[in-house]
C-alpha cells in the first residue's frame, strides 16, 4: 500500500492471525479472575444505542443503566461511557452530569462516511459543541479502496483538528475493508493522522468485530508504543454479546500488549446487548446459582 | 526499525492474573501395569516391575511390567498366531470396521486419556486434549478408510501384509506414536508387538484396554513394556519380519545394525535439528507465533521442532525482541492446569541432557534469554528460553537438544540461508516465513527436509505423510506412502 507511513507494518498472514486468535479462547479464566475480569469489562463498556428511533427517553434509561449498571451489593463499577447519535448528546450529557461518564458521539456522517468533508467536520464540531468528549468518526472507506489514503489520512487529521479537546475514536469499519493486511495498513495510518482509539466497527456491517480483527489493532497499538512510547486505545465494537467473548478479549489484550491496556483508558468494548450477560454472570459468581434474565433491568 | 528508541516496554505482571485452572476429570491410575499379550493382560514372566513417575512432581505414581525374553516369545508367538489365524486371512473390510470401532471408543475416552497422557508424561493438558488424542482417533479413522482400499493406494499392484511388526516408540507422543504405528499396520493386514517408551507406557495399556472392548481378535496388537534392553531384544527377535522404530538417532542406528543382513523391512523416524527460515518481509507477529509454537510446544520434545531459528540479518535486532516479550507470556508448570503452555520435562534423565547442552550454549559464548517463569519446587523443569550469538559451529546449533531450547542464527540472502538451514546431518523439517510465494516454492524445493511447513509450523494430518532425509531416518508415516511400509506389493 503506497503510503510513507513513519513507521512501516508488517503483512498479516491470515491462518495465522486467525489461530493465534483461536488460541485466546482456550484459555480459562476462573474464580478471582473471572470476577476481577467481568467487572473490569463493565468499566471499559461504551454503552451504546445508535437508532433512528432513539428518544430522550431511550437516551435517559441507557444513561441510568450506565451509571449503576447493578445494585450496589454486586460491587459492579459504572459502565465506560455512553454512545448516542449527535441529537443526542446534550441530553446524555445533562443525565450524567456529576458521574464522570464521559459521552461520546458518533460523527463524520455515521455510519457511510458519505458525505461531503465540511458536513463531516461540522457535524464533529456539533457534538463537541453538545459536550462530547469523545467522538467515534468513521473513515472514508471508499477512498480507501480506491487507493486514496492521503485523503484517508488527511480526512482523520482534519476531524482530529476539529474535535479539539474530544478524544478522537476512528472507525474504520473492518467489515468493508476484509483483509488483515489492510486492517494493519488503516491502523497505523490512523495512528499517524492523530487516532486516540482505532475501533474495528460502527455496528451496522455484518461482520463487525472480531477476536482476530481486534488482535490485529492492538498488534498495531503495541508496536506503536513500542517505537514512540505513545499509547493508543483499542475498541472493539458491533458482534460481541456475551461474557464468554468479553473475557476472552481480555485474555487476548492481557497477552498481547500486557498490563498498561487494561483499563477503560485503553481498552473499550462498544455494545448494547454485552452488559446483560455480564451483569448474569457476575449475580452468578456471587450468589453460586444461575437466575433468570427477568430479575436484571434491560436498559 | 533502525534506531528506534529501546525505552518503551510492556508490563506482563498480571494485571489480570489467572486463576488456578486444573483439568478435574477424575482419572484413577491401576497400582501396576501389566503385559498385553495375547488379547489378555498378564503379569511378566520375569516377575520384575518397574517404577513410573509423574514428571511434574517427581513422585511414582504406577509401576509397570518388565517383559523379559519369555515374554517378547509369548508376544510375538501370539502376534503369528493372530496373523496367520484371524487378522491375516480377514476381509479387509472387516479388519476396517474394527479400525472404525477403536476411533470411536478413542473419541468417546478422549478426556480421560488426555488426562492420563498429562500425567504420565508431563505434557500440559491443553496439548494433549486439543492436539494428541484428537490426531489419535484421526489415525484410526483415516486407516479404517484404507484398509478396504489397499489395491486403490497402489495402482496396478497386488498389496499384501508383511507379517509381524515390531513397533518401538518414543515417550514424547506416546498415544500419538502408538497410533501412528499401530493403524497402519492393522489397515495392511499386519499384527503387531508394541513397545511403548520406559517413561510413557500408561496411555498405552489404556490404549490395549479399547483395543478388548473393541473386541479386537486376540493376538493382533501384543504390547510389551520395558526399557532399551527390552527394546532390543524385540527388534533383534527372530520370529518378526518388520521394525518400525521412532526415537533418537543414536538407537536408529543400533536398530539398523541389529537387523542388517536379516530378512526385516525397516523404517526409522528420528532426530531433528529443523530450521524455521524468517525472512525480512515476513508476517512478524505470525512468525513469531509460528517460533514459538516450533521449539516450545510439549517442552521442545519434538523431533520435528524448529530449534534453530535463521532470521535475515536486516530484522534480527527486532526479531530476538518480540520473541523475548513472547517469552514473557508463556506460561510454565502444572501440566494439569488448562492455563499452562509449557509443562515438565519428560524424565529426570531427559532434565540432564537438556541442562548440559544449555550449559555447553553458556560455555561457548553465547547469549542466553529465559523466561522469568518461576518453576514448582517438585518435578523436572526448565524454563523456556533461546540463544542469541549462536554460530553453526556451536553444539546448540548442531546437536538435538529436545527441550525448549532455540538457537538463533542470522542470514543476509536466500542461498546463505538455504546453506545453513541444510547445514545439518538431520533433515526431518523446516519452516519458511515470507509474504512472497515464489520464494517459498523455491527455498522449499531447495531444502533438504522430509517436512516443510510455509507460515506455518507443527501441522499435521493423517493424510500428509511425515518422515526424514539423512540421519532423521527412512519411510514414511501417514498417507498413501505411509501405508507403503506395511505392505508386500506383488
Amino acid at each position: 500500500m503506497n503510503f510513507p507511513l513513519q513507521h512501516p507494518v508488517p503483512p498479516v498472514d491470515q491462518v495465522g492471525v486467525e489461530a493465534r486468535a483461536a488460541f485466546f479462547t482456550k484459555r480459562s479464566l476462573k474464580n478471582d479472575a473471572k470476577r476481577a475480569g467481568l467487572r473490569l469489562a463493565v468499566s471499559m463498556m461504551d454503552l451504546t444505542t445508535l437508532e433512528g428511533a432513539d428518544t430522550k427517553g431511550k437516551v435517559s434509561q441507557l444513561c441510568r443503566k450506565a451509571r449503576q449498571p447493578m445494585p450496589a451489593r454486586y460491587q459492579c463499577p459504572p459502565c465506560g461511557a455512553v454512545c448516542v447519535y449527535p441529537n443526542l448528546v446534550a441530553h446524555a450529557v445533562k443525565e450524567l452530569e456529576g458521574s464522570g461518564i464521559p459521552v461520546a458521539s458518533v460523527a463524520t456522517g455515521f455510519p457511510s462516511g458519505q458525505y461531503p468533508l465540511e458536513l463531516r467536520l461540522a457535524d464533529t464540531r456539533h457534538a463537541v459543541g453538545e459536550g462530547a468528549a469523545e467522538i467515534d468518526m468513521v473513515i472514508s472507506r471508499g477512498a480507501f479502496l480506491e487507493g486514496d489514503f492521503v485523503r484517508v489520512h488527511d480526512e482523520i487529521a482534519a476531524v482530529k483538528e476539529a474535535s479539539g479537546e474530544a478524544h478522537l475514536k476512528v472507525i474504520f469499519e473492518t467489515g468493508e475493508l476484509q483483509t488483515y493486511d489492510h486492517v494493519r495498513f488503516v491502523s497505523q495510518l490512523a495512528i499517524e493522522a492523530g487516532a486516540d482509539f482505532i475501533k474495528t466497527s460502527t455496528g451496522k456491517v455484518a461482520p463487525a468485530a472480531t477476536l482476530a480483527v481486534t488482535l490485529v489493532l492492538v498488534e498495531t497499538v503495541r508496536d506503536y508504543f513500542l517505537a514512540t512510547g505513545r499509547r493508543i486505545g483499542v475498541k472493539p465494537a458491533g458482534g460481541i454479546r456475551t461474557a464468554k467473548e468479553a473475557l476472552q478479549y481480555l485474555v487476548m489484550v492481557n497477552e498481547t500488549a500486557g498490563d498498561d491496556w487494561l483499563t477503560p483508558d485503553l481498552f473499550r468494548f462498544g455494545a448494547s446487548s454485552l452488559l446483560l450477560d455480564v451483569e448474569m454472570q457476575i449475580a452468578r459468581m456471587e450468589e453460586g446459582r444461575y437466575q433468570s434474565a427477568e430479575y436484571f433491568a434491560k436498559g | 526499525m533502525k534506531g528506534k528508541k529501546t525505552n518503551p516496554d510492556l508490563s506482563f505482571a498480571a494485571a489480570l492474573e489467572y486463576a488456578p485452572s486444573p483439568e478435574t476429570f477424575p482419572v484413577t491410575l491401576k497400582k501396576r501395569y501389566e503385559l498385553f499379550i495375547n488379547g489378555k493382560f498378564v503379569a511378566p514372566k520375569t516377575g520384575k516391575y518397574f517404577a513410573s513417575i509423574n514428571p511434574a512432581t517427581g513422585k511414582r505414581h504406577t509401576l509397570i511390567a518388565e517383559a523379559g525374553k519369555a515374554d517378547l516369545d509369548a508376544a510375538v508367538r501370539s502376534a503369528r498366531r493372530a496373523f496367520e489365524k484371524t487378522w491375516g486371512p480377514m476381509a479387509p473390510a472387516e479388519r476396517g470396521k474394527y479400525l472404525f470401532r477403536i476411533a470411536r471408543l478413542l473419541q468417546e475416552k478422549a478426556r480421560e486419556l488426555a488426562v492420563v497422557e498429562t500425567m504420565d508424561g508431563g505434557k500440559p493438558i491443553r496439548e494433549s486434549r486439543d492436539f494428541d488424542l484428537p490426531l489419535v482417533a484421526a489415525h484410526f479413522f483415516h486407516h479404517a478408510g484404507w484398509a478396504d482400499k489397499l489395491e486403490y493406494a497402489f495402482p496396478g499392484r497386488k498389496p499384501a501384509p508383511i507379517g509381524v511388526a515390531a513397533q518401538v516408540i518414543p515417550w514424547n507422543f506416546p498415544l500419538l506414536m502408538a497410533a501412528w504405528k499401530i493403524a497402519p499396520a492393522l489397515a495392511c493386514g499386519n499384527t503387531v508387538v508394541l513397545k511403548p517408551a520406559e517413561t510413557t507406557s500408561v496411555t498405552a495399556l489404556h490404549l490395549a484396554e479399547i483395543f478388548q472392548e473393541a473386541g479386537l481378535p486376540p493376538g493382533v496388537v501384543n504390547i510389551v513394556t520395558g526399557a532399551a534392553e527390552t527394546g532390543a531384544a524385540l527388534v533383534a527377535h527372530p520370529g518378526i519380519n518388520k521394525v518400525a522404530f521412532t526415537g533418537s538417532t543414536e538407537v536408529g542406528k543400533r536398530i539398523a545394525s541389529s537387523v542388517a543382513g536379516t530378512n526385516k523391512q525397516l523404517t526409522l523416524e528420528l532426530g531433528g535439528k529443523a530450521a524455521n527460515l524468517v525472512f525480512a518481509d515476513a508476517p512478524l507477529d505470525e512468525a513469531i507465533e509460528g517460533v514459538i509454537n516450533g521449539i516450545y510446544f510439549n517442552q521442545g520434545h519434538v523431533c520435528c521442532a524448529g530449534s534453530r531459528l535463521l532470521v535475515q540479518e536486516s530484522i534480527h535486532e527486532e526479531f530476538v525482541a518480540r520473541l523475548g516479550r513472547r517469552l514473557r507470556t508463556l506460561r510454565v508448570g502444572d501440566p494439569l492446569d488448562k492455563n499452562t503452555d509449557v509443562g515438565a520435562i519428560n524424565s529426570k534423565e531427559q532434565l540432564g541432557r537438556i541442562t548440559a547442552l544449555i550449559g555447553s550454549g553458556i560455555e561457548e559464548g553465547a547469549e542466553l534469554h529465559e523466561s522469568p517463569s518461576a518453576l514448582p519446587a517438585e518435578g523436572y523443569w526448565c524454563r523456556p528460553c533461546f540463544f542469541t550469538g549462536v554460530t553453526p559451529a556451536h553444539r546448540i546449533a548442531r546437536e538435538e537438544i529436545f527441550g525448549p531450547v532455540l538457537s538463533v542464527m542470522t542470514f543476509r540472502t536466500p542461498s546463505e540461508a538455504v546453506q545453513k538451514a541444510n547445514d545439518t546431518c538431520y533433515g526431518l523439517s523446516a519452516g519458511i516465513w515470507t509474504d512472497k510465494g515464489s520464494r517459498i516454492l523455491k527455498i522449499a524445493s531447495q531444502l533438504k527436509a522430509g517436512v516443510i511447513w510455509a507460515n506455518t509450523y507443527n501441522q499435521f494430518d493423517p493424510a500428509s505423510p511425515f518422515g526424514g532425509y539423512k540421519e532423521s531416518g527412512f519411510g514414511r508415516e501417514g498417507g498413501r506412502q505411509g501405508l507403503a511400509a506395511y505392505v508386500k506389493l506383488g
